[in-house]
């Protein structure tokens, strides 16, 4: 084994790193965004709403995440150059870089995957807590916020630390559209040096300890909100 | 112990309406669970209303706050009518905002305490004077602490409902409605998921309301204590008001043959 190459590419896997929390905040922020009203409407309804956050969830949970990414960022952003009105908008610096592409697909994916935990999260809350709710003259919009979602939420909280870090490990799949998340300067290493397992390790090492962050942040976040009945 | 209703709501000659539910009928899929279902209960009223299982009461109790949607029937709370209207085939309510304000008047005590459970105890009574009425943080807290005394939960109100028993869960459940002040309190058989130890811990809080002058209507299965607070009784039966009278008529002196066996069981 040879490490000699470490010192010399920390910077880069420091960007790598800030590049792959970027990716997996982003995501999960925009993912759980859409997840909540995804999981809810299947719940309330409307029935033409609930089928079409039902399909939704199918495709995205029925299709490679590898397949998403690409037809986003090789057919989608393939598209916008061909669009001069798209090409000459103060959009296009971003629409030109890959980036802005991994965190939409990845966007989808969260949403996908977390509708579908929050679907059950909400059919999942006593009804008669949301019945106490309604008695005594809640709005709605004022169950949803107070009761229904931190109840939901709080019951899924360990479904959701383990989804999310699914999404931290598939996040190298962004690398494979020009992204250099910590996955992608590791590839850059193995090519500039011709070391094939040292910088795969080292790779390996920094997903735990992603990893490790994801798990003890979710810890602490349970152990602040009081168990369910 | 400190009162913060007038007590004096028995003296007065003729004192103010403060439930009427007039004529309510509803219907289950084919089943016809109320057929034309009437109260009256005036300020310091406390109405109990028993019958057996599937006789309506529960449903009745729900109509009164609209958790159900009755089929026919006029509902005055406070001399405000429910307004309704007829929405494709079916009856609702015509405005919401009036409904909602109209429940927040109401206290309701459940069977099964459906207390917030990521709240703690003082979280969830003060809840709805903070989200509903508008009271400030500060007020709401001395009033849910005040009520919290008043069914002696002062030291628990800082657990979650998962760590109190279920005679306290449903004390909580009290105070919770208590803090909103509300005009009418409205219990649906609140000690019926009690074990039996725990429940007198819960009918003493209930009979210490009736006794300061508390506007409430009771379905229960506690015959004895029906007996015991109410002013007025009501026996259900089958979705109608087979008997109607004071304890002493409805327990003592029955018309009907049903209501006679019935209560037969505290004789």
């Amino acid at each position: 084994m040879q490490w000699y190459w470490v010192a010399e590419y920390v910077p880069k896997f420091i960007d790598g790193i800030i590049i792959t929390l970027q990716l997996l905040s982003l995501s999960i922020f925009f993912g759980m965004i859409l997840a909540v009203p995804i999981g809810l409407v299947q719940v309330t309804g409307p029935r033409w709403l609930a089928a079409i956050a039902r399909s939704f969830c199918t495709v995205i949970r029925g299709t490679p995440l590898l397949i998403q990414l690409w037809l986003l960022y090789y057919g989608l952003g393939s598209l916008f150059p061909l669009m001069p009105e798209i090409r000459e908008s103060f959009l296009w610096p971003i629409l030109r870089d890959a980036f802005p592409y991994a965190v939409l697909a990845f966007t989808l994916s969260v949403a996908g995957y977390e509708g579908e935990v929050m679907r059950g999260a909400f059919k999942g809350v006593p009804k008669g807590e949301l019945e106490a709710a309604r008695a005594f003259g809640m709005s709605r919009f004022k169950i949803l916020r107070r009761i229904w979602l931190p109840r939901a939420l709080q019951n899924v909280l360990p479904t959701l630390a383990g989804e999310f870090v699914l999404t931290l490990k598939s996040t190298p799949l962004a690398a494979t559209i020009t992204v250099f998340d910590v996955y992608g300067v590791g590839s850059i290493v193995r090519q500039e040096t011709y070391r094939v397992y040292e910088p795969l390790l080292f790779v390996a090492g920094i997903y735990i300890c992603l990893t490790a962050v994801i798990v003890v942040f979710f810890r602490w976040l349970e152990n602040r909100v009081p168990r369910p009945a | 112990m400190s009162s913060d209703t007038p007590s004096d709501f028995k003296l007065h000659r003729s004192p103010a309406e403060a439930l009427i539910v007039e004529n309510i009928h509803k219907k289950f899929d084919d089943t016809e669970v109320l057929r034309g279902v009437s109260l009256e209960a005036h300020e310091g009223d406390v109405l109990s209303i028993i019958g057996a299982s599937g006789s309506g009461k529960s449903t009745f109790l729900r109509c009164i706050n609209l958790l159900e949607q009755p089929d026919e029937g006029e509902l005055r709370i406070g001399g405000e009518q429910i307004k309704f209207v007829v929405k494709r085939g079916k009856r609702i309510p015509a405005d919401m905002k009036q409904v909602e304000r109209l429940r927040s008047k109401l206290g309701m005590v459940f069977q099964s305490f459906n207390l917030w459970s990521h709240m703690n105890v003082l979280q969830n009574v003060m809840e709805v004077p903070v989200q509903v009425l508008g009271v400030s943080k500060a007020e709401a807290q001395e009033r849910a602490e005040h009520y919290l005394n008043r069914v002696g939960l002062w030291e628990k109100r800082d657990a979650y409902p998962a760590y109190l028993s279920g005679g306290q869960q449903q004390r909580a459940g009290i105070a919770r409605a208590l803090a909103i002040q509300p005009r009418v309190m409205l219990f649906d058989e609140p000690t019926s998921a009690l074990d039996p130890e725990l429940v007198g811990e819960v009918l003493k809080v209930i009979q210490d309301l009736a006794n300061e002058g508390r506007t409430m209507i009771l379905v229960t299965h506690e015959m004895k204590f029906a007996r015991d607070v109410s002013t007025q009784v009501i026996f259900l039966h089958e979705g109608r008001v087979e008997e109607r009278g004071t304890p002493q008529q409805v327990f003592y002196e029955p018309e009907s043959d049903r209501c006679r066996s019935f209560v037969s069981s505290i004789h």
